[in-house]
């Protein structure tokens, strides 16, 4: 246990080593980097990913995964377009748009919790038709125009410097880091993620735990897709396509397990900063985004690539301290 | 009963009721729709059926081993677009040499994701999630946003998905559906026949044992990964051909096509079951039921993600409750049949010691 906090503190060593060289690159390259301004536009571009990743923290620690929330956001924020079009006030869009969120993720929590299903195959399921219904709602009609309170609140600082998609995140990392660090509910969380089995055993309510983690999941992503179409001022059908891919890179280069029960707040923070960072760094350099998210990619390959290599490395040095006696016990195979 | 339990596998109960169920389809819409039951709507479905086929069968390699493929889209579209730009550039590569060409970009790139997952030990999902947004990255980079056009390309290329090898009455069977046929063939003898298919089988219905009885598992999964690359490929240069205009979103989402195919033909996302023939009928069935939804209701492109959605949910469910009863009562049934038999030969004995 305590080897696995020490590699555990090792790996977010090496996270703010790799952060304080990116910032220091960027703050060489450009003079403007390290202003407050520039910091909060920056958050201000991923403040819809950061927020869900915060969820897929809990989810991912938990041993599942949910593919699903790039597309709910779609959805949500078409939804709100497609009623704001027929003629409904947008605050009872907001309304209809959030409830879509926790009905999507109580369908997805059914077959995960209840029914018990993969994740992966019903979120896959999920990420698809979702991202259908968004594409019903709208076809490929691009839809504007809300009223200016709306638009306000997505583009235009609400308290001091900040805007409202901070102080949501704020406010949502508060939670996070008290409910997950602090509460019975968060033990929960990591005993599930580490052995399913005994946690059932030992009286834990596996079901509602997850079913609680799925309906967070895709509420705060429905209310991420309405802040995203209160940023942008205009929805699509294919508003955040393939946001899922940062949010798991997020999530997973900040050392949390895709096998479930490790991984810190801690760890996924420094992760989006480095992440964060690192876009703006390319921005800098005039590198285009389509470049930029096979970077990611390859950033979300290697953030689960490199342990591994290096408990490899490990196990083949530690062989090689006892030669003679038996070989180190193999690891399990990931599936 | 018993004997039928003999004869019929839990899985092809689920290739019968795909048949079935097409059936259905295409009785239920022919008396829908006017002209239904034309050599039109067949070269349509069978057009489309074919591309995602070749990349279903390669997926079902890969899931069949308890893995996924995300990043076959990506793999399709890049190969397009290579194959095409290199053709425009030398019009005088013949057929073979192109093809070769398709299916070792699409092999390497399978490659690469099979040694990351197999020995880097990184989860399938993970990694060709990246690959996915890799690959196309790959793409955009290359064309420099330029298109591959049609008049670009020598004459035999777009000649292909129009000439017809043979009719049955008005049912045209162009190269490509029969190109595909064939894969769906010759990958289906292989699964059931070398030892290397059933290899693929062993690692999905249980790693762990697999490991113990010694097979070398990452080699197995990793050139599981190059076929699919390599069909994808292939499949790419069938897109090229079909469609000819390549733009950088070649084949985006081709991948939940294929993973749908796979899902609905009844193939366990959990691997170790399933076949080709399954693939292929769920394809069919997908492409049947929604380019007759479109021309029935009139609805527009746009349905066919909800559509897919809906199906591989429906496809899981019904596995995980409906099959799974029947494969314990398959195998609770197997067990009476091996019971009543031991016993049968334990009187015999004690009449004869008698």
């Amino acid at each position: 246990m305590l080897r696995r906090l020490e590699w555990l503190r090792r790996w977010e060593g090496l996270l703010v080593a790799i952060l304080v060289v990116v910032v220091v690159v960027n703050a060489v390259q450009s003079p403007v980097y390290l202003s407050v301004e520039n910091q909060i536009n920056l958050f201000g571009l991923f403040i819809e990913k950061i927020i869900v990743a915060l969820v897929m923290t809990f989810i991912i620690i938990n041993g599942e995964i949910d593919l699903s929330v790039a597309s709910v956001m779609g959805m949500s924020a078409c939804l709100l377009a497609r009623l704001y079009e027929i003629g409904v006030p947008v605050q009872w869009g907001i309304v209809m748009a959030l409830l879509t969120g926790v009905l999507a993720g109580a369908f997805n929590g059914f077959w995960i919790a209840v029914v018990g299903l993969p994740s992966l195959a019903v979120t896959l399921a999920g990420l698809i038709g979702y991202r259908g219904i968004a594409l019903v709602l709208l076809e490929d009609r691009s839809i504007g125009y809300f009223p200016d309170w709306f638009n306000a609140l997505g583009q235009k600082p609400l308290v001091g410097p900040f805007p409202l998609a901070l102080i949501i995140f704020f406010v949502l990392l508060v939670i996070a880091v008290v409910v997950l660090q602090y509460s019975g509910f968060g033990r929960y969380v990591y005993v599930i993620g580490n052995n399913r089995e005994v946690a059932r055993y030992s009286g834990v309510k596996v079901r509602r735990v997850k079913m609680a983690l799925f309906i967070a999941s895709s509420t705060v992503a429905a209310l991420a897709g309405l802040l995203i179409a209160a940023r942008l001022g205009a929805v699509r059908g294919s508003t955040a396509e393939g946001f899922e891919l940062d949010i798991i890179t997020m999530v997973l280069m900040g050392g949390v397990s895709i096998f479930g029960g490790t991984g810190t707040l801690t760890g996924v923070l420094l992760s989006i900063l480095i992440i964060l960072n690192l876009r703006n760094g390319m921005l800098l350099l005039n590198i285009p985004g389509h470049t930029q998210t096979g970077v990611i990619g390859v950033l979300l390959i290697l953030s689960v690539l490199t342990p591994n290599l290096g408990q490899e490395f490990r196990a083949f040095w530690s062989r090689r301290r006892r030669t003679g006696l038996a070989p180190a016990p193999g690891e399990e195979k990931g599936g | 009963m018993n004997t039928l339990k003999r004869y019929v596998r839990p899985e092809q109960i689920r290739e019968l009721s795909l048949v079935l169920l097409i059936f259905v389809i295409i009785v239920f819409f022919g008396a829908q729709i006017e002209g239904y039951y034309s050599g039109r709507t067949f070269n349509r479905i069978a057009g489309d059926v074919a591309i995602i086929a070749v990349v279903a069968v390669g997926q079902t390699l890969v899931v069949l081993t308890r893995n996924i493929d995300l990043s076959v889209g990506s793999i399709v579209g890049f190969t397009a677009y290579f194959v095409g730009t290199q053709l425009a550039r030398h019009n005088d590569i013949t057929l073979p040499w192109a093809v070769l060409l398709a299916i070792g970009v699409g092999a390497l790139m399978g490659l690469i994701n099979g040694v990351v997952i197999a020995y880097g030990r990184v989860p399938a999902i993970i990694t060709t999630l990246g690959t996915l947004a890799l690959y196309r990255t790959l793409l955009v980079n290359y064309s420099n946003a330029r298109t591959v056009i049609i008049d670009t390309l020598p004459k035999w290329v777009p000649e292909l998905s129009r000439v017809n090898l043979f009719s049955l009455g008005t049912l045209e069977f162009r190269p490509m559906v029969v190109l595909a046929v064939a894969m769906v063939v010759i990958f289906q003898l292989v699964i059931t026949y070398l030892p290397y298919g059933r290899r693929l089988y062993a690692i999905g219905s249980n790693p762990e044992a697999a490991r113990i009885a010694g097979f070398p598992t990452p080699r197995i999964v990793m050139t599981a990964y190059v076929l699919c690359g390599a069909l994808s490929g292939l499949a790419g240069f069938m897109f090229l051909a079909r469609f000819g205009n390549i733009t950088v979103v070649a084949a985006q989402g081709m991948e939940l096509q294929a993973v749908a195919a796979v899902v609905v033909g009844g193939v366990n996302i959990f691997g170790g079951s399933g076949t080709m023939i399954g693939a292929l009928l769920g394809a069919v069935m997908i492409n049947t039921l929604e380019q007759s939804l479109r021309r029935w209701l009139q609805i527009s492109e746009f349905w066919r993600n909800a559509l897919l959605g809906l199906l591989i949910l429906l496809a899981v469910a019904s596995d995980a409750v409906i099959l799974n009863r029947l494969r314990t009562l398959w195998a609770r049934s197997g067990l009476q049949i091996k019971a009543d038999a031991v016993q049968a030969q334990v009187q015999e004995e004690s009449r004869h010691v008698a």
